[in-house]
């Protein structure tokens, strides 16, 4: 059973603040929700592996290639005009954003 | 020229032999969308610079008498999470809602080096994340067929615009059901190719594990068409596999005689409307005429589908749009602190849906409920993937129903969300297991709503997949006429 400490906690967590009114319907959905993931408990699974992705399994790739490493070789990216055109806020050189450290 | 009864197959040949052009075709669409989707909504911003651009280069392909690319002229709508190098990018999202995109998606990029044409960007379910297209972050879309009833989603503008004529062919992701389930809705077809055949560089991620990208079309053939141009290892997406690309045309008006159609029981239970069912049996019965084996099978944990897919597409959810947070990209909402900032940004930006989502996602991955919830579900998808190790053990292909009803209305699942999620119960298991799916249009409700015929094959088997949703395809023609 999902609590207001919990949506407040989780909320927390995941950077939302969420009006009241947002709190109480995240409240209700959740355990809603939450109420019907519960029939997984019907299975046992106590010999069963977790499975996180597809690749590794179907042997479409080796693990090594389903963690894989691109060769260490220097090649073109997104030019920094580019990369800081969408920005918000910038003083052409670097993101900025509202002050981290109090002095 | 009558633009609706041009086909990804045809205008390639109708540009080569001069009886139109590129241009002209382009003009001819964006006439039609400029008079028509007001009513629909399908399309969310349009880049015409950019598709009379493609259309000039391949009118003079045809000048010079230059062997034209197999797209070459294709009019195509691309679902608004796929990137586009200067044209608005918005995952229909107001957190993204000013973004222009630095690069282009690899599908995009092969698509219009195939020569096909980027007439716009399609209206979605914010962040892919819905069932109706109504959590749109701009504006719902209208089923073309009855325009008080949902397109389907996510990717339910794309399904609309090739349903309207807006568009011969569009881009959907599918991360539970979103390209099958609004085909299905809007009567067209609609393929989730197997899980790394297409790059997903350039795709908006939502949950990275399940996410696909994959084609709409009016027919099999020319979703095989686009499959051709989009499909094969990117070394931008090291989750595209290195499997080569067979020749999706060479089989595809083949024989299915002998083939094996599994059937499975738990698809046809409690909750399928009736007028499906008898849709998708008929449409069974055709493959059977057509020398196909039908075979009872039994897929046995399909009830624990639904609860598995949204406990694992949450969490991957709540991890991968943690990245919205006002500083790079999109919209940002002043705040005193960063903390305050990064709140009030996603606070604002986002919708919904998409808080309930990275809410559920994050309370499942957070200490002392990560065995409960997260483990749990993923080994309850090793689960599901060895019902379908099993099944593809005795049989090529299955055939279920798409959705348990046709299109619903506007705002009728809008305040449940759990009604919405069940929507998508007998798409999300292929998502979950990797495996390629089709919907096809099988039959109409008595109201007029088409009713969409599910096909899934075997990892990497699209060739059969594509063989046996062609042969159904014109089986059923005359039923559908």
């Amino acid at each position: 059973m999902v609590t207001e400490k919990d949506v407040s906690d989780v909320a927390d967590l995941a950077n939302l603040e969420l009006t009241d009114e947002e709190r109480a319907r995240m409240l209700k959905d959740l355990n809603s929700i939450l109420g019907y993931i519960d029939r997984l408990n019907e299975l046992d699974t106590s010999n069963v592996e977790p499975m996180a992705q597809v690749a590794s399994r179907y042997g479409t790739s080796t693990e090594v290639e389903a963690n894989a490493m691109r060769l260490d070789e220097p090649r073109a990216s997104l030019p920094h005009d580019a990369a800081l055109r969408n920005a918000p806020n910038s003083d052409g050189t670097f993101f900025k954003v509202p002050k981290v450290i109090e002095r | 020229m009558d633009i609706n009864l041009l086909t990804v197959d045809s205008i390639r040949t109708a540009v080569l032999e001069r009886r139109t052009t590129a241009s002209a075709t382009v003009d001819a669409f964006y006439q039609k969308i400029e008079a028509e989707d007001a009513a629909i909504g399908a399309y969310l911003t349009l880049c015409k610079e950019r598709a009379y651009q493609q259309a000039r280069w391949v009118d003079a392909m045809v000048g010079r008498g230059d062997t034209l690319p197999p797209l070459a002229g294709v009019p195509i709508a691309v679902k608004d999470v796929l990137t586009t190098k200067g044209v608005r990018t918005t995952a229909g999202s107001k957190i993204l809602a000013n973004f222009i995109a630095p690069y282009d998606a690899t599908v995009v990029t092969r698509l219009e080096a195939a020569g096909a044409i980027l007439l716009g960007k399609t209206n979605c379910d914010e962040f892919a994340m819905g069932s109706s297209n109504e959590n749109s972050g701009f504006h719902p879309v209208h089923n073309p067929h009855d325009h008080s009833r949902v397109p389907g989603g996510s990717s339910g503008g794309s399904a609309a615009a090739v349903a309207a004529g807006m568009a011969l062919a569009s881009l959907g992701s599918d991360t539970g059901g979103s390209i099958r389930q609004p085909a299905a809705f809007c009567g067209v077809v609609g393929l989730m190719p197997t899980y790394g055949r297409v790059s997903r560089y350039g795709l908006i991620a939502f949950a990275s594990s399940l996410d696909h990208v994959g084609p709409f079309g009016k027919t099999v053939k020319d979703v095989a068409l686009m499959l051709q141009s989009m499909a094969g290892r990117d070394p931008l997406d090291s989750t595209s596999a290195d499997v080569a690309v067979p020749d999706y045309l060479a089989q595809l008006e083949g024989p299915v005689k002998g083939l094996r159609v599994g059937v499975p029981q738990e698809y046809f239970g409690e909750g399928l409307d009736p007028e499906v069912r008898a849709a998708v049996e008929a449409g069974i019965q055709e493959l059977a005429k057509a020398g196909c084996e039908v075979v009872p099978i039994s897929l046995p944990h399909t009830g624990y589908a639904i609860p598995t897919y949204y406990v694992v597409a949450t969490a991957e959810a709540s991890a991968n749009l943690a990245r919205y947070d006002g500083v790079r990209y999109g919209m940002r909402a002043e705040g005193k602190t960063l903390s305050e900032m990064y709140c009030r940004t996603r606070d604002a930006g986002f919708g919904t849906e998409v808080k309930r989502r990275i809410m559920l996602g994050t309370y499942a991955l957070s200490a002392g409920y990560y065995d409960a919830y997260y483990l749990k579900a993923q080994r309850v998808r090793s689960l599901l993937a060895r019902d379908f190790d099993q099944a593809f053990a005795a049989v090529d292909v299955i055939v279920t129903p798409t959705t348990p009803t046709p299109a619903f209305k506007l705002g009728e699942k809008a305040d449940d969300p759990l009604a919405m999620y069940l929507a998508d119960i007998f798409t999300v298991t292929a998502d979950l297991v990797g495996i390629p799916g089709i919907s096809i249009p099988c039959g109409k409700s008595q109201e007029g709503l088409p009713i969409g015929m599910q096909i899934l094959g075997k990892h990497f088997d699209e060739p059969t997949l594509l063989r046996v949703a062609h042969a159904a395809e014109h089986a059923l023609a005359a039923k559908l006429a």
